[in-house]
């Protein structure tokens, strides 16, 4: 099959690039920034803004980080002292039942018809 | 200056114009009268020939500087290359409105040149239902949003020169953009009319599947410039961020998308003939439902326009007649919809083109729902939330993977019946070695969870199939073959992208070096410059490869005056395997300054991936014969 | 069937619009607020004077109400606030701390000998990371914190008349 011939290609192409060195506190600092938002620069998370203030909350989330807190420990530190809107993240509570919910309940609602579609016309 | 009243009056000659041609279609509808028609097309002719004199003349002065204009005075300067002067014209909200209205009366036009196949009162009813629409925005237009506004005393400088505004590809996104979003508005008002004609068949469907293919082309290559300039111009070497905005614009391509495969269901087995009607009302819905979001400064993005609750207030009550309207006249017309009974298996394209409906639909709720609800939130509980990435990846990544399958699947499945698989012993082996691929991948890379295991694996599975199908030469399928093969190129780059994508943040000082994973980064020098407007700032950064091959970086720091801005422009060096993006920063009241390297892996092919979708529609596009 | 059909999007309808208008009138940008009292977080700072590392806990140690204010020599609303902070001082009802948040030294002391000097306890913010700690997000912002320890009041933005007598009925 053609395939066997691709396989030795793409594995040379994945031997290209680098294994992971240890960047796993980088990565992780990475995902939390991406995580908040900035309030000066509202639109932006604070590892996409360049203001000032982003660039404090950076140092506060590495100085945390360095402290021992775990990632979830930092999100509900910042969401005590500004609110749940600077996390990008929406938690699961009463008030987002229906954000998360709703488009389940769609996806199933549609499973639903088209199965009772598919079933009636196989009658 | 003259071209003020130009401008102005040509658009008050197009509302006279678009009422006459409203109430003669109307009159037309009750007794056909041949002379009356050819006057139609002359009046189209004028209608649209009006508004681009109105448009041709906010462009006139944007390029002389008028700043007796007040929108040229906002948004214009004269120091602008002419380039950006013209393009100026339509970056604001009242010159881009100007340019909705351009294509809008472009659009109907055309349509009524290319539908001398249709029957005369479904093309009346087309014409009354666009009138409404144009009527619509040339009302806001010229009560609320009128470029032509004056200001006096005159002053001498303009206030437009934000210095991120001035690109090439960020002057070309709104035209190419709107080009797929307005002439969704046919489509909306062909699909209105051919129901209430009863015309919804499979001879309609042939007429206006070219319009449903040229405005998804449009939308594609729009949405992909506007990613691409993200990605060269923001800075962060990020090309999608669930932005309101970008959604909005997502949100008309998912629909188109879904609205394409069940055209050509319809055209040929006329079938799912509602559900064509029903996502052509959506599409332009939720292109004008876009445009209210990002006008009305309801949501909160750095792409919308500055804007006041009253423009929103009159697009919202304008969306909703549109919405209220369509609706009435489905509920109405709806018995007209033949519904053919012929029975299909599960087994076929046309289960297979519901099956991705239903998928495309929940995507789309998904991205509606995520962008609208924090508004509905605040209102009814005051509650302020964010819904961003993280919301969009978990709910839409795991969906990916049956679609992907089902994708691999369906568009080889024949219409009406299709036998048992053939080749089923090679698909199955194919798809043990793709997991084992797929695994060997993980081994190396360690960092991924089951979910993106298995994406993967579907991911190359449809890649393969696809792949396939393109070098199988079927020229019947030519165009799905592209499409589809591009699609799933796209998908595979996102995720190789996204899995292999690595990167360093560090504080520098000149002279300093750091090293990154085997290469190390050599901070040299900072060469000083003043240009006409701003003042640079170039960092050289040299990078050893481990077999000592050299590479310069030169990313550039650029401080404008006027308006004081500080830009950062990336230096991104492309080749077809990856992206190397440099960028440097200033760190305020320091020595050292914050630099970001990172290597982006199959880059590249992001964008090429989403041309070739585009290539494949339109190879259907300017297809000729059919079978 | 159908008509009920209908009747459910109809009504969809008019909830979608209400909502979106109501929206309308909302404003876009978002300000943290404070919703409900909340516990004072512990926080370290250097003094402004002498270097020194303390915590919050030794500065709010009494009994007292404690004002803890965020300002800046370069801030101008920062100007116009003052003499009500100086006010606040002298009514000898609650204790004033001052954050110097990213400021210059030199600038910061002649900010206090112009303006005078209303904090009994100045600290030092110079990369922002102590505000940050206290939930604030920019220059002035002021903090009520009560005989609990918790903070009862926040004001974002320069302190008024209005803001002045407030604050005085809290601590009388």
């Amino acid at each position: 099959m053609k395939i066997i011939k691709f396989l030795p290609i793409i594995f040379l192409y994945f031997s290209l690039f680098p294994s992971f060195s240890n960047e796993k506190n980088s990565q992780l600092e990475n995902k939390i920034f991406k995580n908040l938002r900035c309030i000066i620069c509202q639109g932006q998370s604070i590892y996409d803004s360049q203001s000032d203030f982003a660039e404090s909350m950076k140092l506060v989330v590495k100085q945390k980080l360095e402290s021992g807190m775990s990632e979830d420990e930092i999100y509900i530190f910042f969401k005590d002292q500004y609110g749940e809107w600077i996390s990008y993240d929406p938690e699961f509570n009463t008030n987002t039942y229906f954000l998360w919910g709703l488009p389940v309940l769609i996806f199933l609602l549609g499973g639903a018809i088209i199965l009772r579609k598919l079933a009636v016309l196989k009658n | 200056m003259i071209f003020n009243y130009i401008g102005n009056y040509s658009l008050i000659i197009s509302v006279i114009i678009s009422l006459t041609i409203f109430f003669l279609s109307i009159s037309n509808l009750q007794k056909i009268n041949i002379k009356k028609k050819i006057n139609l097309n002359k009046l189209n002719f004028f209608q649209f020939f009006f508004v681009l004199v109105s448009f041709f003349s906010l462009v006139v002065l944007f390029v002389l500087s008028e700043f007796s204009n007040i929108t040229v005075f906002n948004n214009s300067h004269t120091t602008k290359p002419l380039f950006y002067k013209i393009s100026g014209t339509w970056g604001n909200h009242e010159g881009s409105l100007l340019l909705w209205l351009l294509i809008l009366t472009l659009s109907l036009f055309i349509y009524f040149l290319s539908s001398k196949s249709r029957p005369i009162k479904e093309r009346l009813l087309t014409l009354i239902f666009q009138e409404v629409i144009i009527i619509g925005f040339l009302i806001f237009i010229i009560k609320t949003s009128n470029p032509f506004n004056q200001i006096f005393p005159i002053p001498k400088e303009g206030l437009g020169l934000n210095p991120i505004l001035q690109d090439p590809i960020l002057a070309i996104h709104p035209p190419v953009l709107y080009l797929g979003y307005v002439s969704t508005s046919i489509i909306f008002s062909s699909s209105l009319a051919s129901l209430v004609q009863g015309n919804v068949n499979n001879l309609w469907a042939k007429h206006i599947k070219k319009w449903i293919f040229a405005s998804w082309i449009f939308l594609t290559i729009g949405i992909l410039l506007g990613s691409i300039w993200a990605y060269y111009e923001l800075g962060w070497g990020g090309f999608w961020f669930w932005d309101p905005v970008e959604n909005i614009s997502l949100m008309p391509w998912l629909s188109l998308t879904a609205l394409l495969h069940c055209i050509l269901v319809l055209e040929k087995r006329s079938l799912l003939s509602s559900w064509t009607i029903i996502l052509s009302i959506s599409t332009f819905t939720l292109s004008v439902c876009g445009t209210f979001l990002v006008r009305s400064g309801i949501l909160n993005s750095v792409h919308t326009f500055a804007n006041d609750p009253e423009r929103g207030l009159f697009i919202l009550i304008f969306l909703f007649i549109l919405v209220f309207l369509s609706l009435v006249i489905y509920f109405l017309f709806e018995k007209n919809l033949k519904t053919n009974n012929n029975k299909f298996n599960l087994l076929t394209k046309e289960s297979s083109i519901l099956i991705n409906n239903w998928f495309i639909m929940y995507f789309l709720s998904v991205i509606l729902i995520g962008t609208i609800y924090p508004i509905f939130l605040e209102v009814l509980s005051d509650q302020k939330i964010s819904v961003g990435p993280p919301f969009f990846n978990k709910l839409l990544i795991p969906f990916l993977i049956p679609f992907l399958i089902f994708m691999s699947i369906g568009p080889n499945l024949n219409w009406i019946k299709n036998k048992i698989f053939e080749n089923k012993i090679q698909l199955i082996i194919f798809f043990i070695l793709n997991l084992i691929l797929s695994f060997f991948i993980i081994k190396i890379f360690g960092r991924i969870t089951l979910t993106f295991t298995i994406l993967l694996a579907a991911s190359f599975y449809l890649f393969y199939i696809t792949f396939k199908d393109l070098i199988k030469k079927d020229y019947k399928n030519i165009s799905q073959a592209i499409s589809h093969f591009g699609f799933s190129l796209l998908i595979l780059s996102i995720l190789m992208n996204s899995i292999l994508s690595k990167e360093i943040i560090a504080n520098l000082k000149v002279g300093e070096e750091i090293k990154f994973m085997e290469s190390t980064i050599k901070f040299k020098k900072v060469e000083n410059s003043s240009r006409s407007n701003f003042k640079s700032l170039v960092g050289f950064f040299e990078i050893n490869n481990k077999d000592d091959k050299k590479f310069l970086f030169k990313p550039e720091i650029r401080i404008y005056n006027q308006p004081q801005v500080i830009t950062s422009e990336a230096d991104i060096k492309t080749n077809f395997f990856k992206d190397k993006f440099f960028v440097i920063n200033l760190v305020k009241g320091e020595n050292y300054f914050n630099i970001r390297y990172q290597e982006k892996p199959l880059m590249i092919w992001i964008w090429l991936s989403t041309i070739l979708i585009a290539i494949g529609g339109s190879v259907s596009f300017f297809k000729r014969y059919e079978k | 069937m159908k008509n009920r059909y209908f009747f459910i999007i109809i009504v969809l309808f008019f909830f979608f619009f209400i909502v979106l208008f109501k929206g309308l009138k909302n404003p876009n940008v978002y300000i943290p607020e404070l919703q409900k009292e909340k516990n004072l977080s512990r926080f370290e700072a250097s003094d402004f004077y002498s270097n020194t590392k303390t915590s919050s806990l030794d500065i709010l140690n009494n009994n007292n109400f404690y004002l803890i204010n965020i300002w800046a020599s370069w801030c101008l609303p920062c100007r116009e606030e003052h003499d009500y902070l100086i006010k606040l001082k002298e009514q000898n009802l609650i204790k004033l701390i001052g954050i110097n948040y990213k400021d210059n030294f030199k600038n910061a002391k002649k900010f206090l000998n112009e303006m005078g000097n209303p904090y009994s306890k100045i600290l030092k913010d110079k990369n922002g990371t102590v505000s940050i700690q206290l939930g604030a997000y920019g220059v002035p912002e002021t903090f009520i914190i009560d005989k609990n320890k918790k903070i009862i009041k926040k004001i974002i933005g320069p302190i008024d008349k209005k803001i002045y007598n407030e604050i005085l009925l809290i601590i009388k």
